[in-house]
Order: structure tokens, then sequence, then C-alpha cells
């Protein structure tokens, strides 16, 4: 069904996952499961979230802030209820890890959050697992009420006297909803639309009360940093990023796949060695290294560690591990166009320049893509991007506006030999040369 | 030792290169507004939470390296602030470029064209070329209710609509349904709205999405004439400005929050001023000749009126005075005067709809018991006996709730029925008419605790047990303030003015005996019955049905179809004058238009006096306020607050008003929002939207 | 109540409504939605209006959401819903050329249905597959690395369900 693992990877995360049964609390506890929130609980809060900033660990949801203080943040003795909250609303294009994740391991996932829920003292936690990822919730729901049986979950933990309650939340199809205020928004039964910041989640998050949010991957990841230490999960990586992500090939590689590898794997590397690299007699045209929302990059600024501040280093960004490589056979833009068409669509609409500027670029390449249009268009959408950019409510509108603007800038040519090709055969000779 | 550091009292900042203080905590957009440097925005309301949605307000600040929304940016000690530095000059320009590429520019033909905050913008700060050559999405146009049309084509979606419904009003009836580009307001019926049909969200719409059927492609806003005047309708003296185009009134509305209202109005005062054109309206005085009442000449009625009256006078008749709940403060003093020393009868009354008598009386030696619609707003805590308040007292209702909204007010609801405070109250609790005074022993600790209380009590307290709610609140032990609620424009100004027999103006009793209005209309020797702005004979007969009946009014009433002599009265809004609100504060009126044939009501006495031989004194509003303020005590309020369209507070008489009155007389008439007394059949609006006419403890 | 569901969709709203804290019924509003849009294949004002008083908000609070979230639909769909991921990973691996299959073969557009109303079909965004591309999810069934032969074999299997 899914990809075949490669000899490349590292298995810390993805380590059960050729364990029959997986997906089961026995199979889980066979192979050290909750041994994680054992030691957290004999360890205590502070050590906890110290392990995790020992880790290097960042948010693997796209943002990539450190972990460990995002952790620390929580007013952990505030009077209010803390939420836990995590965000399996994985829908950046490109990305589809935190899926294979909960389908083979849920339980490193709810182990994680039951880690956060001990660490905040916190009484109730919940999964939001997009909408289109139903048989998730399903499986979500068993491995939650197996936690139960064990003592895991529920009342009186492991002896403890702290409870705590988890429950799974659908989401019915919302880009956004990955944002996480607009997460929150969307779990309170509103309109996926940000809010404004601050106030923060951790301390105004769910229902207004302290809420620690992250992603299905950073949760897995502190069941493991806090069972194994933060050493051995910190080494895979260059220093402020540590460990191994689960990284997401796809596109022109002839083994696409999702693969745990260290931080610091190169981009070459990924493609060629653990991606089984181009088909045969292709070459490379570009990369966007991190789900749809980054700047893509050409072939000669590739040569990049696959790590968060090499990417950002490189104009781009490692956001959610999603690495969607081109070949000289894809047309850029139509892809372009694919990306811009998708921010569209996802736009919550809540701001002008999100909600009508990736409107307007959509017209502007869909006239491109089918070869109409000037060249001055293609410097219009440079420039609405550019207006665009860091100008919008939330980050939805960076995400389209970033790699627009970027394929605008690199492909220049690109969309001058389309417009040339196109026009020669429709329009006729005589009139070309008018006006 | 532990040392603490004081917050800072001041924070230096710098503005467009200016060194310049502000107090901790100031949103940088009011800031620039302080200092007269435009920052502009569509979706940042004051007073309403805050979007950042338009990013109009984008400005440039040191400490980030993107541009902040000014309306969410808190001005921070050594903030380097730029608000028309090329970049932002650049971002703003970007901005609007965005907003036009789906608004469809039919400004010629839009209702906000010359008033829309867009064009304003556009024109300011806007490029001199589009590039967006695209087709716009477009929805059609649709009716949310007979008042409210929606044109998602223009709607940039700033959700201020949605938050004046919601936040400002409680009714929450709009909302946004859709996403991306395809969202659009929508009313919480599917296609319709069930709300207060206020139209607060066509003022606030700064575009022209939300817009008012009585008033769309009617005219264009530069040729009215724009005439701030106090709403006609109920006691809560709303500050309305009436848009006047040839002496006919095309819309109101309080656009500029110019009045203790700020931008409150209900559909009372934004829609229900139809009843002054309304075809109905009597235009010519009419006399009884041979059994039927006929168009007579100003002179022929005047004459037959003070025949008759200077006749009664002088055969020691009985007159009968039916003073109103809506004439102006002067017409009230100079009708009382005309009685009392015109015509020497005490037999003056009006329909009481709240016994402030008893009230100030009960507050005898006390200094600044009685609220003003200021303590609404600023009081701690408010309570709130025996009124449906979102109903019957709109404004009072949107104060405590901003009160609520900014200040966390606590409020206690005392009500026979559920009400709009509900929602938000501290405490509630359903108590029938009669029995609060009880009740109230169960929150005494509850109350006692609070800093500060205001109460607010309807028609069910009235006489003895006004006097142990008094005692209940002065034995609190806490600083409280009262409101005796009543119905109409000027009900307060009609006891402030004596139109009672037991008080002449201010409160001075008196000494002489007097008709009640019931004690006139059950005596069958009366000789004269004179009726103005009121309707009595309503519901029911007088007495002496050969009483001498002369009424001034605007319709032919059922009291003035009785009639002998009846006069076309101007309505509030065709009078110059003053009124005095529920909150005892005197506000102006404006005359915005005239209606053929009609005389206001002073006008009416003063000619009637006049053509008596009587010496009653100039009956100009101006003459007549003066007299006022120098005759009837708390009247002498500072002509300047008047005359800029304030809203001056009066302060009654501090002393025993040692008077035996009649409460058992006072009685609300319980209008809700869409009735407003006699003038309800004549407003097309009250009478067309789905939700006419309501009830009273059942909230829409 | 006025409509009527399965015990097991109102055995589903139970426990939905029992997954949040007291006075926080409006956080079931989109899960119930969408679990009963499983059941009636469309949402109604009816059922709107149903999940309002359950979960004590108005009317209009659950009208904001379901414009808002492209799952949930007032329009009725096939029994299968065919959706077709075209976003980057698939259409490099040909998944626009499936999606222009799809329409062709069943001589469907964009969100419409089969007149045996068994099969509509969607041109849809991420779905999380990117790696496994292009792909199909029929309902809540993923197919990965689906070929216009794959899809036509798994058209004929929905038919043989029926």
């Amino acid at each position: 069904m899914f990809n075949p693992p490669s000899p490349h990877e590292v298995k810390i995360l993805t380590r059960r996952f050729g364990v029959q049964n997986s997906h089961t609390i026995d199979a889980s506890l066979a192979h050290q499961g909750y041994d994680g929130l054992k030691k957290a609980i004999a360890m205590g809060a502070d050590a906890v979230i110290n392990e995790i900033k020992a880790s290097a660990l960042r948010g693997r949801g796209g943002a990539g802030f450190p972990t460990g203080m995002k952790w620390s943040f929580i007013p952990r003795t505030s009077p209010k209820p803390k939420y836990i909250v995590c965000n399996a609303d994985e829908s950046e294009p490109g990305t589809c890890k935190d899926r294979l994740l909960i389908q083979n391991d849920p339980h490193s996932l709810i182990e994680g959050i039951a880690i956060a829920g001990f660490t905040m003292n916190s009484n109730r936690g919940y999964i939001y697992v997009r909408g289109e990822y139903r048989y998730l919730i399903y499986i979500l729901e068993t491995a939650i009420a197996e936690a139960y049986k064990h003592n895991l979950l529920g009342q009186n933990i492991l002896g403890t006297g702290w409870n705590f309650d988890l429950f799974v939340h659908s989401g019915a199809g919302a880009y956004e909803c990955g944002e996480e205020s607009a997460l929150l928004n969307s779990l309170e039964g509103k309109r996926g639309t940000p809010r404004l910041k601050p106030p923060f989640p951790a301390t105004h998050g769910l229902y207004q009360s302290p809420t620690l949010l992250n992603n299905v991957e950073s949760f897995c990841a502190v069941t493991h940093i806090i069972r194994d230490g933060a050493a051995d999960f910190a080494k895979h990586g260059p220093e402020k990023s540590g460990g191994t992500r689960l990284m997401c090939i796809s596109g022109h590689v002839q083994r696409p796949g999702v693969y745990e590898m260290p931080l610091s794997t190169t981009l070459p590397f990924l493609i060629n060695e653990v991606g089984g690299g181009l088909r045969p007699g292709r070459t490379l045209k570009a990369v966007q290294p991190g789900g749809s929302s980054s700047p893509i990059l050409l072939p000669e600024e590739c040569n990049v560690g696959l790590d968060f501040d090499s990417l950002a280093k490189a104009g781009t960004m490692a956001g959610s591990g999603g690495i969607v490589v081109l070949d000289d056979t894809a047309d850029i833009v139509a892809y372009a166009l694919r990306i811009i068409r998708f921010y569209q669509h996802e736009s919550c609409g809540w701001c002008i320049p999100c909600r009508e500027g990736t409107t307007w670029l959509k017209k502007i390449l869909e006239r491109l893509n089918q070869g109409e249009g000037t060249m001055k268009d293609v410097d219009l959408v440079g420039e609405l991007a550019k207006n665009m950019f860091g100008r919008t409510f939330c980050a939805l509108g960076d995400a389209a506006a970033w790699p627009t603007g970027s394929i605008v800038k690199k492909f220049r040519g690109e969309f001058e030999t389309k417009l040339a090709a196109v026009q020669a055969r429709q329009v006729p000779a005589e009139l070309v040369n008018i006006g | 030792m532990a040392t603490t550091t004081a917050p800072p009292t001041v924070i230096n900042a710098k503005l467009n290169g200016q060194d310049i203080q502000t107090k901790p905590g100031t949103l940088l957009i009011n800031l620039t507004k302080e200092l007269g440097i435009e920052v502009p925005a569509f979706c940042y309301y004051e007073g309403f939470s805050l979007q950042a949605a338009c990013r109009m307000c984008l400005v440039q600040v040191n400490s980030s390296p993107k541009l902040l929304p000014g309306c969410t940016t808190i001005v921070t000690e050594g903030m380097v602030i730029e608000t028309e530095s090329p970049l932002v000059v650049e971002a703003r320009k970007s901005m609007l470029e965005f907003l036009l590429t789906n608004h469809p520019l039919d400004c010629p033909v839009c209702d906000k064209g010359g008033e829309c905050e867009l064009q304003d913008m556009v024109f300011k700060y806007g490029a001199g070329e589009s590039r967006f050559v695209d087709i716009k999405h477009h929805e059609p146009e649709r009716p949310f209710s007979p008042v409210v049309y929606y044109d998602p084509a223009r709607c940039i979606l700033c959700y201020r609509c949605v938050r004046v419904c919601d936040e400002g009003y409680g009714v929450n009836a709009l909302g946004v349904v859709n996403r991306g580009v395809l969202s659009e307001i929508a009313p919480n019926r599917g296609d319709q709205l069930n709300c207060d049909e206020c139209g607060a969200c066509i003022d606030i719409c700064p575009v022209g999405a939300l817009t008012s059927n009585t008033y769309r492609y009617k005219t264009r806003p530069w040729e009215m004439k724009h005439v701030g005047t106090t709403c006609a309708h109920c006691s809560n003296g709303c500050k309305t400005t009436l848009g006047v185009r040839n002496d006919e009134i095309m819309r109101a509305n309080n656009r500029d929050s110019s009045g203790l209202n700020e931008e409150f109005l209900c559909i009372k005062g934004r829609f229900g001023f139809d009843f002054n054109h309304h075809p109905d309206r009597l235009q010519s005085p009419m006399l009884r000749i041979d059994g039927d009442l006929q168009p007579v000449s100003w002179s022929k009625a005047l004459a037959a009126v003070a025949a008759k009256f200077n006749e009664v006078k002088a055969a020691g008749g009985k007159f009968g005075i039916v003073a109103s709940n809506r004439t102006s403060n002067e017409e009230n003093y100079y009708l009382q005067k005309f009685a009392r020393t015109g015509l020497g009868t005490n037999n003056i009354d009006h329909a009481r709809t709240g016994d402030v008598v008893t009230l100030v009386d009960a507050l005898s030696g006390k200094q600044g018991k009685l609220a003003t619609m200021a303590d609404l707003y600023q009081t701690k805590a408010a309570l709130v006996i025996g009124s449906d308040l979102a109903q019957q007292h709109p404004l009072l209702a949107y104060e405590l709730r901003r009160n609520w909204r900014h200040h966390q007010a606590r409020i206690y609801a005392m009500t026979p029925g559920p009400v709009r405070e509900d929602k938000y109250a501290a405490a509630t609790a359903r108590v029938a008419f009669g029995e609060e005074i009880a009740a109230l022993e169960g929150w005494r600790e509850q109350l006692a605790k609070e800093p500060e209380l205001l109460i607010l009590f309807g028609d069910s307290i009235k006489g003895a047990s006004l006097r142990q709610l008094v005692d209940f609140g002065e034995s609190l032990g806490i600083p409280v303030k009262y409101v005796a609620l009543v119905d109409y424009a000027n009900s307060r100004g009609a006891i402030d003015m004596g139109l009672v027999p037991e008080l002449h103006p201010g409160f001075v009793p008196s000494g002489q005996p007097g008709l009640t209005l019931p004690e006139m209309l059950d005596d069958s020797q009366l000789d004269v019955l004179w009726v103005v702005g009121a309707n009595p004979l309503a519901n029911r007969s007088q007495a002496n049905p050969k009483a001498f009946v002369v009424v001034q009014d605007l319709f032919l009433t059922a009291t003035a179809a009785r009639a002998d002599v009846v006069f076309p009265a101007a309505s509030a809004y065709e009078k110059k004058g003053t009124v005095t609100n529920v909150t005892g504060e005197v506000q102006r009126l404006t005359a915005a238009v005239k209606t053929m044939g009609t005389k206001t009501d002073l006008e009416i006495f003063g000619l009637l006096g006049k053509e008596m031989g009587l010496e009653l004194g100039i009956w100009s509003p101006d003459a007549v306020f003066n007299e006022i303020r120098q005759n009837v005590r708390g009247y002498n309020v500072t002509m300047p607050i008047l005359a800029t369209g304030g809203a001056a507070p009066t302060t009654p008489v501090n002393g025993k008003v040692n008077v035996e009155t009649r409460s058992d007389l006072v009685h609300s008439a319980g209008d809700t929002l869409f009735t407003s007394g006699s003038m309800t059949k004549y407003s097309q609006v009250l009478n067309t939207v789905a939700e006419r006419p309501g009830q009273l403890y059942k909230p829409v | 109540m006025s409509i009527a569901l399965s015990a097991a969709t109102e055995a589903r709203w139970q426990k939905i409504l029992d997954a949040y804290p007291e006075g926080r019924k409006r956080s079931a509003v989109i899960p119930m939605l969408i679990f009963a849009q499983d059941e009636t294949g469309i949402i109604t004002r009816e059922l709107m209006e149903e999940i309002a008083r359950r979960a004590e908000v108005d009317y209009l609070q659950v009208e904001e959401v379901v414009g808002f979230y492209s799952m949930l639909r007032k329009q009725p769909l096939g029994k299968y819903h065919v959706q077709v991921c075209t976003n980057i990973s698939c259409m490099l691996a040909g998944g626009m050329e499936l999606w222009h299959h799809a329409c062709e073969s069943l001589h469907l557009k964009n969100k419409q249905t089969s007149a045996d109303g068994l099969i509509s079909i969607e041109e849809v965004e991420c779905m999380g597959a990117c790696s496994w591309a292009p792909a199909v999810e029929v309902n809540y069934d993923f197919h990965h690395h689906v070929t216009p032969e794959r899809f036509d074999e798994i058209i004929l299997e929905l038919k043989g369900k029926g």
C-alpha cells in the first residue's frame, strides 16, 4: 500500500511500523509503549520540559518553532483548565506523514499527548483530525479505548491521582484549520478563521484557556525523546534542528515515499539515494522543499541541508517536510496555477489581501496557463505576490505569495516560452506585430 | 528587600519624526486619531472587537520587519512609527487595489456614493488606474428584511455589521457564510432577518453593501439638508440626523455618533419618521358645522375656540386640559401657563407613564441621586426592575450592554418574563409585577457588595412600593442612583413642566385642587375638554358628551374625530424647542421639515391666547425656553451644550415635593420596539416588518 | 424531533456531545454535521436546526460553518463520492490526466452525480497521499497510485456493489 522503507532511514518514530498489528496497544506495549509516559511521571514536569528543550526538537507542523520553548510558555499553575490539542489536520500539499504515524502507531501519539497532559497538569486533550482522514479517527478511537483499559488515560492514571481524558475531533475540510488559532476556532465549533495574536494559544487557546498545541509528529517525537533521552534524538540533526523527521518526497523521483531521515540529510541525498533519483534521462527542474508553501529552488540551489536553518538560509523553508521534485517535463506555469488554485480555494476570506489577492492571482495564472496575456501579466503576478506577502492576517497569504513570487522570478523564461508557443499557434502571423 | 517597579504612566514614542507621549495601552490607531493623523481603516470601529481584517491600517513600526496593523498594535516605549512612509503608502494603495478587484464600482447608482468610506479612501490613497482586467465575482442583491437590503458584490467583509448586531445590540442576527472570496454576510433565518430591524448594520456599513429600503435609490447625500434633532418616539432621547430634501424626510441616521446615543438608533429612530408624511396628516383646521368636521381657515377656527373659551371662562365653567407626552418643554410650559393664568384652571393632566414625582419626593434632601445617560455606561452595577429594556428602552439596554462589554458591569434583571439582559446578567429573577420589593430582599446581600448601583424601574413600582424601593436602595450602604422609566419623547418634560394638577413647573406644589385626566373624562359637568397631542378617548367616552372638545394633533385620532374644533399640529420634526429624556437630559428639537397647513402647538397656544385677549408672553421657542431657564428649578442649563446639539442634564428640586401625587394613575402603555403609541398606526415601517408588534418579555 | 436518524448516528452524536466541557456544546457542531451527512448525504435546513437545538447554539451559527468547510454540502452527491486529487504531487504523477479521464469516462463534471445517483466526482485538494500519487478517495477510502485503468476498475467495483 505504501512505499517500502529505505535502508538510509533512521527509524525512531517509525520503529514500530513493521511490527505486526502495530496499531494495537499490545504491540505497542511489547515494544516499550508508554515507557515514556511512565518515565515522564517519574521525572516530573520540569525535567520533561528540559529534556524536550535539550532534544532541539522543532515543531513538525510547519513553523519549526522549538517545541521545548513552546511547552515552557504554558502557565501550568493557572487555575484555568489546561488543554492539550494535537493538530492532525495534515493538509499541506506534499505532506502525508501524520497519516502514516497515526495509522501505524497511534499509541505513540497518544503517549506523547499524555506526556504533555501530565506535564501541563491538564485533564483534557483533543486530537483534531482532518475530515478526510476518517479511518484514522476510528483507529484513534480504538487505540484511546485500549489506553483507557490499561489505565494510561482516564482517572488516576497509573496511580498518580492525575486524570486525563482524550477525545478525537473531526474536521470537515479546511486547510486553514491547520493554522493553530483557526484550528482552535474550528474546535470550538466556529468558522476556521484565524484569531488575533496576541494573546497566544499558550495562555488563551481553547475556550480562552492555556492550551498546548502541537503537530502529530511533534507529539510522537516527544514520546521517544522522553523514553530514550534527548541526546539520542538530538544527535541525528544539526545543533538547532534535533532528531529525525518524516520526509515526504513526491513528484518526479523513482521511489517517492515517506522516509524517516535525520535532519542532517541533504536534499541531493534524499532525492538521489533515498528517493531513487530522477527517472532515466530526465533532468532536475526545481524542488519545493517544504510543502506547497515553500519558495521553489532551482537545481543550482538544491545543494542544501534539509534542516530548518539551512533551508531558511537558502531562502525557503523546511515547512511540514513535504519535498516535491519537478523534472524537466514539468510545466511550471501549470504548476504555479495549481498552487494558487489551492490557496484561493482554501483562503478563509477573513482578510482582504489574501481573499482578493489569491483570487486575482488565480485569474491571471489561468490566463497565462492558456497562453493568453502578456509578459506584463507575469510581472503583475510578481508584484501582487509582493503586495500580499507579509501583509495578510495569517500565514496562508504568505504561503500563497511566497512560492508564487519565487516561481515567476525564477522561471520567467518558462512563462515567456509558453506564451510565445501558444500565441504563435493561435495568432495569425500578420497580426503578431500589430500594436 | 524586594523592589517593585511601578508601571509606567506615560509612553514615549516617535510618530512620523515627532516625539510624542501617550498613555500605556494606547492602540496605535487611536494615538494617530488623537493627533489628527489619518490612518485609514475599514474593519476598525471603536468600541467593538478588533478584527485586523482589512489591512488598511498597516503602518511601519521599528520593532517589526513586517508592517503592522495600527488597530491591534499597542504603542510601546521607544516605538518609532511611520504612517506615511513610501512603504506604508504603497501598501495602502495595494490593499485598495485588492479590494476593488471584486467591487462593482457602481458608485453612480450606489446609495453610499458621496459618503462611502471606500470611495473616500480610493480618492485619497488609491491608484489612478486599474490593473484588474478579469471578470468580477458577482452575486445579486437581495432583501434581508423590509428595511435591510444586502448587495454582496459591494461588501468588503469588514464585519462591522456582524459586530454591531452581536456585540452592540446582543441580537446576533448577522453572520458570515461560505468561504474565501465567496464569503458573504447572511441573516439569521436563512434568507431573512428576524431581529430588531434597527438598521444599525446599514449605518455602520462603510460601503453600500447594506442599504435601507426606505431610502435606497431615492436621493443622493449631497442633495439633502442634514438636520440633527431628537427622536420623536420613546423617552430615551436619541439624537437622530434627518436627511431632508424638498420638505420631505428621506432618512434618519446617526452616522456621526454625535448624540448621547453615539452609534445607536432603533427602528423607530432610524425608520419610524415616516408617520410624518403619512397622507392622513391633518393639514387644515376643522370645525364641526352641522354635525360634521369641515375644513376652515385658521382664523375661523381660532376665533371659534377663543369665543367658546372666553364664554366658558366668563361663566365660571369647567375646563379640562389633557396635555401631551410628546410636545416640547416650551409648549408644555406655555400650556400650563395658559391653563393656570389664562383660563384660571388647575384641571390639567397628561397620561402619566412613570412615577417621577414620588421618586423625587422620596429622594428629598439627597444629592446626585437621579442618573444621567452617562451613568448607564459607567456605573459598575445596575438593577433593572419590571421593564423589558431592550424593547421599551432600547438605548438604555444598549448602554447597559456596552457597560458590561467594556467595563464588565454587573447587571441584575428582575422582570416578569425573559429579557435580553438574561444572557449576560449577573443575576436574573422572574418576578410578577407588584412582587418585586419582597423579592429584592433575596438579592440584598449580593447587591450590597457592589461598589455602586443604578436602579431602573418600570411602572409597576410607584407610590408606596417606590418609597420602599428607595428605602431598600438607600439601606444598601452603597451609592445608588435611580431612573424612573417613562414612555415617550417628552414624558419626563411633561412632569417637569407641571402638566399635573398637583405640581407647577419644577416640582413646586400647586397647592390647588384640580381634576386629573380620568376625573375630567368622568366629570359630567365639564364644559371644555382641550386635548393637545393625546388620545384620551381612544377607548372610552366622556361623561359629558356635550362638552366642547378642542384637539390639536397630527392625525384625526378617535379623540379628534369626536372634537368640535381640530387644529392640525406640527410634529416634533417640524418644530424648534427642547425635550427632556428619561434620564432628565434636555435636548434640542430642530425643525427639519414643514407640513403645509400645520402650526406648532406653541404657535397655536400663542395665537389662541392672543385671540382671547390674554397676556401670556411671547410664544417663540427661544423666549419660552429662556423663561423656563429662569423659572423652572433644575432647568437653568448651559446653553452652549444645547446649542451644539448636546444633552444638558437637569437637576430637579432637591427638597420635599410634599404633595399628594396620584401614583395610581401611573401606567405605561407597554410599547414594544415595534409600536409607538398612536404613531404606530401611521408608520408604514413599523407595520411592515415581520416582527411587528412583538410581545414584551419575549425577546425577538 | 423533526428528522429521524439511525441509532448509530444518534449514538455518534451523543458521543460527540459528551466530548466537550460543560457549556461548550458548540464544539460539537462540525463533527455532528459531518457524521450526520454521512447518513443523510446532504445537510438540510432541518438538520441544521436540529443540530442547533442539540448543541444549544443559534441556527445562524450552524449555517455559518456549513458553507465554510468544503466537505459539508447542501447539495446531494452520489452514494459513492469519488474524489480525485490534482494538487501538486498528484498533478506531477498524472493526477490532472486522471481527473480528465474521470470526467470523460463517467460523462460527469465537477461535483456532478450520475443519473442513477450512484457516483459523483469531485476534483479535490491535497488529501495526504502525496508520496503515493495520484490518489483517489471514494467516500473515506483511499486509493493510491491510481492509473486510468485502475480508476475504471474502481468504478466497476463500485457499480458492482451498487
